[in-house]
């Protein structure tokens, strides 16, 4: 199969180990991996402060991208639902609003795309650590990804998987509602690394790297960095 | 920023600043989520049972003129005097019209939300009446002279040592911590006014139209009280509040204390058919109730978020909600607060006014996932956003979007936001978390992660 890889622009700009990892896996299992160049902003900014219009002047042209695509796959369960869940809604009543549907249909969120859609969850991969693992709410919610990652970690050789406590409460990220009130978007962030600290793990994994970002700028301002990996960070380990 | 907005800011900062006060909610709102979930288990399916509230409530509100009509028909069958409030200040004149005709001077009052809606208690006490909350929660807070914390447990942001010094303070009674021995203290107030009040004031949880009933939930018994003793009762309730069949009520009410309160069905279930009928011994001698649109009807003619209306104010959105758990409640300034509070205070009062209460929140969804009767909370936040957007745009925002769609999505101009970023990240350290930092709102208290020296793309492109 050909996956087309959509890479968030802050996965390309800050984490681009989680990109490299997805394309040596999906490279691993066989699939042949492209990644449109012109592509790097699902629109997600604008379209949750409720500019439609500019949303979809950002959104538009990664349909036109993934228009061909036989599967696309987004390692962001954020980026993925408004991919998904949303562009379906942001082109209602537009000229693209079939393409936004098809498209919506053909896009995966990377760990629901290697279990649901692939059927895989053994990759050979091995790191012996002690792990938690961090459920971003579009993910969970929008999309409905639990078991998926929890599916794909337990396959792996050496990992300790530490659930955390109120593990689905949010880590108060929220995009543009982090700067937009971050008093209260730090409270819950605070909560939240009080839970995954309490685990004792070494480190917090996520399918959202833009949680890991929140919650490991407060760990790390408090001078208590803690480990973040991407879940493909992970499985490519062997 | 408008006063609200900046009203709430201000608030937000000062309760998330309160670490006791945020370990306090969290612990009691955590209770609460423990207790619902064992009540949940008791269903065949909570997820069916929530579809069937659904449809149940859509049938309802999407018919809710029909509806309205059986329910005033039914309700005058037996004497119940009916009264039509456009808005506040209508419901309002309607009550203190009846109070003057009984010549009434005290009001007993048990727990009712549309009562706060409409800034009740201060038009009566401006009018020269008394009024006493039952609700010991409600008594609490009026005894404080503020608004309800939460729409269902008033004063819970009170320790029992703060009530006791209250009760000291206001009603000259000593008592102990003791929670029983609080609400004796309570209760000797309380009993003298049921039987001296004039009126009896109740809100409603639902209005049956089959049968011409109003439904009252309560924990206390204090309700009751409130209508069986005084002369007359008045009930002022939301239309929305309808439901078509008495049946209804066989999955309402355990729906409603479950997902309320974590009970499986609230301590007292009362329906009010009507007035003392003919050869009846007790019960009040008129009953008034009073319908409430309030801008309810705005929000009906909207087909995109009328199932806003759906809502049974249970307050499952605000207990789950990660926002109201490090705010609290008071800091939203509205009557009800919370996610169902963001959905409508906007359509109840103005759009541009409270249109920062659907922009604090981080969209995380708890809300949609926990509502018993599947209002699509969350999805509305947005939808208000994207409203409030369209109607009045802040034109610094929609230029700096304008200004990001022309750069995310341009490889050329990706590349050097990349390239620029790199270079100014060094100079970035001389700022950071000051005043003059432009990421300030981010690194008063997070880090921010070091750009890449390769980026994905780089990666991508070198390697092809």
């Amino acid at each position: 199969m050909t996956v087309t890889l959509f890479v968030p622009c802050f996965m390309d700009a800050l984490f681009p180990q989680a990109g490299i990892s997805m394309v040596h896996l999906l490279e691993r299992l066989g699939h042949q991996v492209v990644c449109p160049e012109a592509i790097a902003c699902c629109g997600q900014p604008p379209f949750n402060s409720g500019y439609w219009a500019e949303a979809r002047s950002v959104a538009g042209p990664v349909l036109a991208a993934l228009k061909d695509a036989e599967a696309v796959v987004i390692g962001s369960g954020s980026c993925g639902a408004m991919v998904k869940i949303f562009y379906p809604d942001l082109f209602a009543g537009t000229p693209q609003a079939a393409l936004a549907a098809q498209v919506a249909a053909r896009t995966w969120e990377f760990s629901d795309f290697l279990v649901t859609k692939l059927g895989v969850t053994e990759l050979g991969a091995r790191f012996p650590a002690r792990v938690t693992f961090h459920d971003g709410c579009h993910g969970l919610r929008e999309l409905g990804i639990k078991a998926a990652p929890r599916a794909l970690l337990g396959k792996v050789r050496g990992l300790e998987l530490i659930e955390m406590k109120e593990a689905e409460t949010c880590c108060g990220f929220g995009g543009t509602f982090a700067t937009k009130f971050p008093a209260i978007s730090t409270a819950m962030g605070e909560g939240k690394c009080h839970s995954v600290l309490e685990t004792g793990a070494e480190y917090l994994v996520s399918n959202d790297l833009s949680c890991l970002m929140h919650i490991h700028g407060l760990l790390s301002r408090q001078g208590r960095p803690l480990k973040i990996l991407h879940l493909a960070e992970v499985l490519v380990q062997q | 920023m408008n006063a609200n907005a900046r009203q709430f800011q201000e608030a937000a900062q000062r309760v998330t600043g309160d670490l006791r006060q945020r370990q306090f909610i969290r612990t009691a709102l955590g209770n609460y989520e423990t207790a619902r979930d064992l009540r949940k288990a008791s269903f065949q399916s909570w997820e069916s049972a929530r579809q069937t509230a659904a449809t149940t409530k859509w049938q309802a509100i999407n018919h809710l003129d029909t509806h309205l009509q059986t329910l005033a028909a039914n309700l005058e069958a037996r004497g119940t005097k009916v009264h039509w409030a456009g808005n506040g200040a209508q419901a309002r004149e309607i009550i203190l019209g009846i109070l003057r005709d009984k010549k009434a001077r005290s009001i007993i009052k048990s727990k009712a939300m549309t009562s706060e809606e409409i800034h009740l208690n201060g038009a009566l006490e401006q009018a020269g009446f008394e009024v006493m909350e039952s609700d010991l929660g409600e008594f609490i807070v009026q005894l404080r002279h503020e608004t309800p914390y939460h729409i269902v447990f008033p004063s819970m942001h009170l320790t029992r040592g703060q009530i006791r010094e209250l009760f000291e303070k206001e009603l000259g009674a000593t008592s102990s911590d003791n929670p029983e021995e609080l609400t004796m203290v309570a209760r000797r107030v309380m009993r003298q006014k049921y039987i001296t009040a004039d009126i009896g004031f109740t809100g409603g949880n639902f209005a049956i139209a089959e049968t011409g009933m109003i439904s009252i939930t309560e924990n206390e018994g204090n309700s009751r009280l409130t209508a069986a003793l005084p002369k007359t009762m008045v009930t002022l309730i939301g239309i929305e509040k309808v439901l078509p069949k008495l049946a209804d009520l066989a999955l309402f009410l355990p729906m409603l204390a479950t997902a309320g309160a974590g009970q499986t069905l609230t301590c007292y279930n009362t329906m009010y058919g009507g007035p003392r009928q003919p050869g009846e011994a007790d019960g009040p001698e008129e009953w008034h109730v009073v319908l409430l649109d309030n801008r309810r009807t705005e929000l009906l003619a909207d087909a995109g978020q009328r199932d806003a209306l759906h809502c049974i104010r249970c307050g499952a959105c605000l207990n789950v909600c990660p926002i109201f758990r490090n705010v609290g409640g008071h800091t939203y300034g509205t009557t009800y607060s919370g996610p169902i509070g963001s959905v409508i205070t906007p359509h109840l009062r103005g759009l541009q006014d409270w249109k920062h209460l659907s922009n604090a929140s981080s969209l995380c969804g708890a809300c949609t996932e926990a509502c018993p009767v599947k209002i699509d909370l969350h999805h509305h936040l947005l939808q208000n956003r994207r409203n409030a957007a369209v109607e009045k745009p802040a034109y610094w925002e929609r230029l700096g979007y304008r200004i990001f769609g022309i750069i995310a999505n341009d490889p050329f101009f990706w590349s050097l936001t990349k390239k620029l970023g790199r270079l100014g990240q060094p100079l970035h350290r001389l700022v950071k978390g000051a005043t003059l930092d432009p990421a300030g709102a981010w690194t008063r208290t997070r880090d921010l992660p070091p750009l890449a020296r390769v980026s994905f793309k780089e990666w991508w492109r070198n390697r092809s």
